[in-house]
């Protein structure tokens, strides 16, 4: 990683936000693209179809067009391949979230018998349901059906595979029952209808049926299509990662080589070990990864060049998370001073690092249970805590102060008031 | 002190093993599992005091294990014990209803301290335990609806939340507040209860918002 070269900036895209959605997700994603509020989107939308019926086009129209939003590219490899073998806890489904299918079928419902009461033809009542229930069962497949479910073990692209998704009972019955639903709608109409002459109700049943079957196969192809270009982007992604992996394990098999050789030296064995293990946690777990401007990855970076230089293991804790602006670079480097003297002249097995970043202030407590010492004793001419940390400190709008007990250990707290223009 | 009676389960063999020999005869192992089937038994039959539970396990994690016992051996905590300090796994399993959460790099003797904490009831917090607490606790407060009341921390929580943040010892946290152990602990359990209590989804959005799933 160079951490200099700016990346290029990403293309913005429309996605549908499937977490947030009520309906399809629609309205939120495209209150998040525009950067307005949700409810302004959708009453916009609900406006639109009050008005002329177009709210509802437009909606479904999007539905189908815009691919779903994806997280795939947030995952560092380790959680996204514990995911992938099933050994995260599953998210319980909870009644609240068949509350869109709910609320569609209820709204379906209301819709065709208001229709069948203005129309005054009950008999056409369950034929139509029976459409809008089967074309709404398919859609809800159609929908579903994610592009890695499509894809088969040989990494093509199965048609079987996209109209029932991985196989299991499920996905046929609804197959079944949707279809089912469609044709006895279609009979149903024209069987229902023979007053009015059996050619026309046909003509009209096989336009609908062929409406349904567009319905039906319209987002699969569109969103198969944009899908393929997400395939690709995530095959260069996974790339990628296998060479990252690959560059891993040369390190890792390289330092367990070294620790061989020095299995006589355990201070040697154990820093190796432990510069060994930070450098593959932060990559596999920690999805900050290469972003070096953030406190958190500030403070654990020097945290772990610390542990590096002095042995002594540093644990980093940290609550909230800000930009590194140039005020807060102080607060980096006092922290690193504290850090440092604790790992040296403590003489404790571990140093605590503590960070909290609010709205107002940042607070960062530098904690060891060594030896401690009598601030007041330090000779004047050792310039470590006093220059580089209370000092520092002050310049900057802070303020350090240092509890130490001799013999229970030490405690740096470091407090930096910022504006409340913070980020995260 | 009598011996506590242990179920180990993790899907690496070797780490089940080295867990015992750490061990040693501090405890006592009734059982090994690898995955959540195999969990669910040894712990339906064997009705340990505590479960030394992996969190990424073949069959839906270690969160699966609690939820599939609940209720079925009452006796029985559970202590997480995983190599990911990543927030997902730390908050899901605690919110599942494990007492404690440990990662792997430590010691036989505070793996041994831990499983006689659980077991006496009390909650186990590291540091980064508490950091992450404290991070869902501030996160989700401006999201949380207004009747998620219950989910806040009171500011003593809070307090001592901080000082377990900062790597204080239970101890030294009665010491620096001027309370007992016991209330330090009574403290720590209302927070895991609060945790439990509030909505799981939540969370995960948050989680997955600042990028830290």
């Amino acid at each position: 990683m160079t951490g200099t070269a700016t990346p290029p900036a990403p293309v913005r895209k429309a996605y549908r936000n499937a977490d947030e959605g009520v309906v399809g997700g629609v309205a939120a994603g495209l209150a998040e693209h525009l950067g307005m509020a949700v409810s302004t989107v959708r009453i916009g939308f609900i406006a639109a179809t009050v008005i002329g019926g177009f709210g509802v086009m437009f909606y479904a129209a999007l539905w189908m067009v815009l691919p779903v939003q994806r997280h795939f590219d947030d995952a560092a490899p380790g959680l996204a391949a514990v995911d992938r073998q099933g050994k995260r806890p599953r998210r319980m489904l909870k009644l609240a979230d068949y509350g869109p299918l709910i609320a569609l079928g209820a709204l379906g419902l209301g819709i065709c018998l208001l229709l069948a009461m203005v129309s005054g033809r009950g008999q056409f009542l369950v034929p139509v349901l029976l459409a809008v229930g089967g074309v709404a069962v398919l859609w809800r497949q159609a929908d579903e059906a994610q592009r890695e479910r499509w894809v088969d073990s040989t990494g093509r692209i199965s048609l079987i595979r996209v109209v029932v998704g991985d196989g299991g009972p499920a996905p046929y019955l609804r197959l079944v029952i949707g279809v089912l639903m469609v044709g006895s709608a279609i009979i149903g109409v024209s069987v229902g209808g023979g007053g009015w002459g059996a050619v026309r109700d046909v003509g009209v049943a096989t336009a609908l049926g062929l409406l349904g079957i567009a319905l039906i196969t319209g987002p699969w192809l569109i969103r198969l299509t944009s899908d393929l270009g997400e395939e690709r982007a995530e095959r260069i992604r996974s790339q990628e990662r296998a060479d990252v992996a690959a560059h891993l394990h040369d390190s890792v098999l390289q330092t367990l080589t070294l620790i061989q050789k020095s299995a006589g030296d355990p201070s040697a064995v154990a820093r190796l070990a432990r510069a060994q293990e930070r450098d593959l946690r932060s990559w596999l777990f920690d999805s900050a990864g290469g972003d070096t401007t953030t406190l958190a990855v500030a403070l654990r970076a020097l945290g772990g060049e610390v542990e590096d230089a002095y042995g002594v293991p540093v644990e980093v804790v940290c609550v909230g998370d800000r930009t590194v602006t140039e005020d807060l670079r102080a607060l980096v480097l006092a922290t690193r001073e504290a850090v440092v003297n604790a790992a040296r002249h403590s003489g404790a097995a571990k140093v605590d690092v503590y960070a909290e970043a609010t709205a107002r202030t940042i607070e960062i407590f530098v904690r060891d249970r060594g030896t401690g010492f009598d601030l007041d004793s330090v000779a004047s001419d050792r310039h470590g805590v006093r220059d580089s940390i209370i000092e520092r400190m002050r310049r900057h709008g802070g303020t350090a102060e240092i509890r130490s007990t001799p013999g229970s250990g030490t405690e740096v707290r470091l407090t930096q008031p910022t504006g409340s223009d913070s980020h995260g | 002190m009598a011996r506590r009676s242990v179920v180990i389960v993790d899907d690496h063999a070797m780490f089940r093993a080295g867990v015992r020999a750490e061990l040693g005869d501090a405890v006592e192992v009734i059982a090994e599992a690898a995955n959540v089937d195999e969990a669910v038994a040894a712990v339906l039959a064997g009705q340990p005091e505590v479960v030394l539970l992996d969190v990424h396990l073949p069959g839906g994690g270690g969160a699966e294990v609690i939820r599939r016992t609940a209720g079925k051996a009452v006796d029985t905590k559970f202590l997480a014990l995983s190599v990911s300090d990543a927030a997902e796994d730390v908050i899901g399993t605690i919110r599942s209803g494990a007492r404690g959460y440990v990662t792997k790099s430590i010691t036989g003797e505070e793996l041994v301290d831990a499983i006689d904490r659980v077991a006496a009831g009390d909650a186990v917090f590291s540091p980064r335990l508490a950091g992450f607490v404290l991070d869902a606790f501030a996160g989700t407060i401006e999201v949380a609806a207004v009747d998620e009341d219950l989910d806040r921390l009171t500011d003593r929580e809070r307090e001592v939340m901080r000082l377990i943040a900062r790597g204080y010892s239970y101890k030294e946290v009665a010491g620096e507040l001027f309370i007992s152990i016991k209330t330090v602990e009574t403290h720590m359990g209302s927070v895991l209860r609060k945790l439990q209590l509030s909505s799981r989804h939540e969370l995960t959005r948050w989680a997955s918002e600042r990028r830290l799933l």
